[in-house]
Formats: structure tokens, sequence, C-alpha cells
């Protein structure tokens, strides 16, 4: 073995630790800890031979579900209720998103973009279940108010993320259209709209299947549904019926949440 | 030749037809949807709503500013960030654990024909099984729930917040996991790695900013539920929010709004600067 040993290429040098990040982690670790002494959580009281007694008992009082045929047929209509509120505020929010979309991805001008962005901002910062509560004031007690409280709310959603995919899309097919003369909306509708739509569609049955969680509890301020039906029958101590009531939410959250993921298959990542 | 065929193209969409031919069959569909959660509009303009919905919009302005309202707000500003932090944390300590034992990414059975391959597929399914469970259930039916178990206050809205939000960040986790390019870490695994090297060293560079983005805006989620958990008892800004509400006191709720759109807009802000740090 007298040939001569290569030497190891030489290893990139370490990176420098870095600092910044420590600090962020640091920061975020004192927040978790000071928010749980702030809030005074004592959840070794919760794991006590007592305490889970009386979640025990509190458990079984609610087996076995109510599955009386004429409380069935009730639960039934509220689960079918849920699911058109959840897709009509869904779908109102998508037309209403894909509108303020235009001048939030800076179409119109800086000004109308700020103001496009504003209004979406505001419409998002108040959640679904206070949206619901002023609707209720607007529209009288019922499904209705909820769908108008779903479509608010996930309009400021649907809107920014909308407008982020349209600032995304390559602006050359458009202005191609647009240099050989087709008119303003025709080159939009056949150059970028084609480009952002999957997105947007996935995006839109992203938020489809966060809005069947929110419709089913809805209720709980007015908004009609299986929430109306939980609150009711929980408010009287009615544990079985409750449970039904759960198990058909369960039921079309996980087919909503099924069909959903099957849908968006192919269409493009919908993590926001 | 050319302008003689250009002249020949059709002046209308080729797809119009099938265009209207889906729009219609949509509209059939949208229909009983419509009847069925009272689509009403012209509803929103009866005189009577409208002057009650008057009332309390204009007493928004001006926002309710006495200072007793003020400390009131600050501490329910302080618990409902709390909330939402404690939840968040514990959420991510059931979720990150499941996704990793989920994932695909990271199973080491998948890789060759072994005898075993069935059992970590049936564990897999098993952990995403758990997952959609802990999910289905939206968190303000949790925190009802654990309101009549464990008695008003914060301690509910944050078991509620663990448990739901535990369930989505343990499956968009996996899924972010898995849409990366997993080729590093699958050679980490086939040289030896152990699972948790192949994951930080293999996955989570190219993902960590992803996952940090969505971790952040599940935390901006939970800000908005620890909102909505006062409605069912569970304390913070939901609940002054419900008072307010009740009682109609306009100046008030503006106030809160103003607060939500404030925490709304730290978290955008939050979740730039912690993206950029990872990038």
């Amino acid at each position: 073995m007298n040939a001569e040993r290569r030497p190891l290429p030489a290893l990139p040098a370490r990176p420098a630790p870095c600092l910044r990040c420590r600090v962020v982690l640091l920061a975020v670790l004192a927040a978790v800890v000071a928010s749980f002494v702030y809030l005074g959580l004592g959840f070794g009281a919760l794991l006590s031979a007592e305490s889970l007694g009386h979640m025990g008992r509190f458990v079984a009082e609610f087996f076995p579900p109510d599955l009386a045929p004429d409380f069935l047929r009730k639960v039934g209509t509220g689960a079918l209720q849920t699911l058109a509120v959840s897709a009509l505020g869904t779908l109102l929010a998508a037309l209403a998103g894909m509108l303020l979309a235009l001048p939030a991805s800076g179409r119109a001008g800086r000004p109308a973009r700020r103001m496009a962005r504003f209004t979406l901002n505001v419409l998002r910062s108040v959640p679904e279940l206070v949206w619901a509560a002023v609707m209720v004031l607007a529209a009288g007690i019922g499904p209705f108010a909820g769908a108008l409280a779903l479509a608010l709310h996930t309009t400021g959603v649907l809107g920014r993320l909308f407008g982020e995919t349209l600032e995304n899309v390559p602006p050359e097919p458009e202005r191609a259209l647009a240099e050989s003369g087709a008119g303003r909306v025709a080159a939009f509708a056949y150059a970028s709209l084609p480009l952002a739509l999957p997105q947007w569609v996935a995006y839109t049955l992203y938020r489809w299947e966060m809005n069947i969680r929110m419709a089913a509890v809805l209720g709980f301020v007015g908004g009609g549904g299986l929430g109306q039906l939980l609150y009711f029958h929980l408010s009287i101590f009615q544990q079985p019926q409750a449970m039904t009531v759960l198990l058909a939410m369960f039921a079309i959250v996980a087919a909503v949440d099924a069909a959903s993921a099957h849908l968006r298959r192919g269409l493009g990542p919908a993590y926001a | 030749m050319n302008t003689a065929t250009a002249s020949r193209a059709p002046r209308v969409d080729p797809q119009a037809r099938r265009r209207l031919a889906t729009t219609l069959a949509a509209l059939v569909v949208a229909w009983p949807m419509l009847v069925l959660s009272d689509f009403q509009p012209w509803r929103l303009f009866d005189r009577d709503s409208l002057a009650v919905l008057g009332g309390f919009l204009g007493a928004f302005l001006p926002p309710e500013t006495a200072p007793d309202f003020l400390r009131l707000l600050a501490r329910a500003t302080l618990e409902t960030l709390a909330m939402a932090t404690a939840g968040t944390a514990l959420a991510f300590a059931i979720g990150a654990p499941l996704a990793i034992l989920g994932t695909r990414a990271l199973s080491i059975s998948r890789i060759g024909p072994g005898p075993l391959r069935w059992r970590g597929a049936a564990l897999r399914q098993m952990v995403r099984s758990l997952l959609m469970v802990l999910r289905a259930i939206p968190e303000i039916v949790w925190a009802l729930l654990f309101v009549r178990a464990l008695g008003l206050g914060p301690a509910a809205g944050v078991l509620a917040l663990a448990i739901t939000y535990g369930g989505m960040l343990g499956k968009v986790y996996a899924e972010i996991l898995e849409s990366t390019d997993t080729r590093p870490a699958r050679a980490l695994l086939e040289g030896g790695g152990g699972r948790l090297a192949a994951l930080c060293y293999g996955l989570l560079p190219s993902t960590a900013q992803e996952l940090v983005s969505y971790t952040v805006y599940r935390w901006e989620c939970a800000v908005r539920a620890s909102v909505v958990m006062g409605f069912v008892g569970a304390g913070g800004l939901g609940q002054l929010m419900d008072q307010s509400m009740k009682m109609l006191n306009g100046g008030e709720a503006s106030s809160i709004l103003l607060v939500f759109l404030g925490l709304v807009l730290l978290a955008d802000l939050l979740s730039t600067f912690l993206r950029r740090l990872f990038a």
C-alpha cells in the first residue's frame, strides 16, 4: 500500500450558530410558560382520581345516544341545514373574494389596493361567531344569518389568498393578449384567470372544510342547524340527544373533509 | 391566407355551451341549498331590523374609552392571548409527535419490500384516524363540554384548543412533510440514520418555513377561537363581547372589535417576521 493516501475533501465550514433563532425560540418558550402561569392552569388537579371520576360520570351520561326515529329526522334536517349554510356561505364568500381580490392584487392602482386590503383585514379579523351575533340582529334568527356570517368572515380570508395567488401568476400571457388587441376583460379571463383558478378552487374547498365546522356551531348564537340543536339539548341537560347531534356533526365534518381532500387532489397546495 | 383563417375563427368562446351547461347544473344543485338556508336577502332591508342594527352600529362611534372598561379590556385581551398561546403549545405537543409517527416521508418499512410493511401502514392509518377524530368536533363544542366538566374558566378553553388544533397540526404537518422533496430523508434513512436525524437534517431544512408559518397561522386562529370561547363561559374577550352584544352596547363592541383587528394584524406581522427568519 504505497499509494499516496488521498486527503479527504475538506468539509464545508460549520455554519455560525444562528443567534437570532435562539433568541426567538427562547422568547416563544418564555411566552408559553408565561401563558400557563398567567392562566394558573392546574392540570395536575385535572388528573386526580376525583376529577377523573367526575369526568367519567359526565361522559357516561352521554350514552347511549338517542336514536328515536323522530329525533333522528330532526337531526337529519339540522345536518342538511348546516351543510347548506356552510356551502352557501363559502360560495358567497368566493364570489365576493374574487371581486375584492382584483383591486387587492394591485390591478386598480395603489390607493384601491390599500383600501381593498384594509377591507379584507377588517372582514377577516372579526370571528364568525361575532359576525353571526351581528347578523342575527340584521337578518333575524335562522340559518340565513349564519350563512351571511360565514360569508363575511370567509370573504376576508379568501380575498386575501385570491389576491396573493393573482399576484404570483406570471403576467406574460395576459400582456400578450392585451398587446394583440384583446380587451381588458378578455385578456384577464383567458390568460390570468385560468392560471389562478385551480388554486382559487383549492382554497375555496379548503375553506369549505373549515366552514362546515363553524356552521355546525353557529347555532350557538342563533344561526340555525346542528349548533342550535346541540345548544338547546345541552342547556336542558339532555345528554343522550346532545350525543346524537355530536355524532351527526362528526359524520358530516368527516364526510366534507374527505370529499374536499379528494377534490383538491391535483389542484395545488392550500394550507392557509 | 392567414387573415382568411383568422376571420373564419369563431368569434364566440368555443366552450360557451359547456360553460353554460355547467352553470345551469350548478344552479340546479344550489337551489335546494338556498331553500334550506332560508336565503332571503330582502329580509336584510326590513325596516325594523335595519332600525335595530342602525341603532347598534350608530353607537359604535365613539368607541368606549372609559378607564374602567379599558382595564377590563386589557385583562381580557391578555387572557385571550394566554389562552391561545397555551392552547397552541399543547396542540403542538400533541400534533408534532403524531405527525412524525404518521407521515409517510419518515417510514423505514416503505423503503424495502420487507415482511412487516403492513404493520407500518396499519400504524400510520391508526394515527391518521386518531387525528381525524381529534379535529372533527369543533373547538367550541369541546369547550362547551369541558366547561360543564371543569367549571367556568380558561382551562376548558385551553384543553378544547389543544385537542382540536392538535388534530389539525398533526394532519397538516404530516402533509407538508410528504409534499416536499423526500429524497434527502430517504437517503439518510437508507444510510442507517435514525428517524429523528432524517427529520432534522433531511426534511426540516426544506419545510421549516412552511411549518412555522402554518403554526403561526394556527395561533392566529386560536386567538380568534379563544375570543369565541367566551360565548360559552371560558373567559377572555369573548365573554366581554357577549355581554356587550346582549346589552346592545355599540361603543364597547367597537372597542373590542378594534382589539380583534389589532391582534390579527399583530399575528400577520409575526408570521412575516418568523417566515423571514427561517428562510
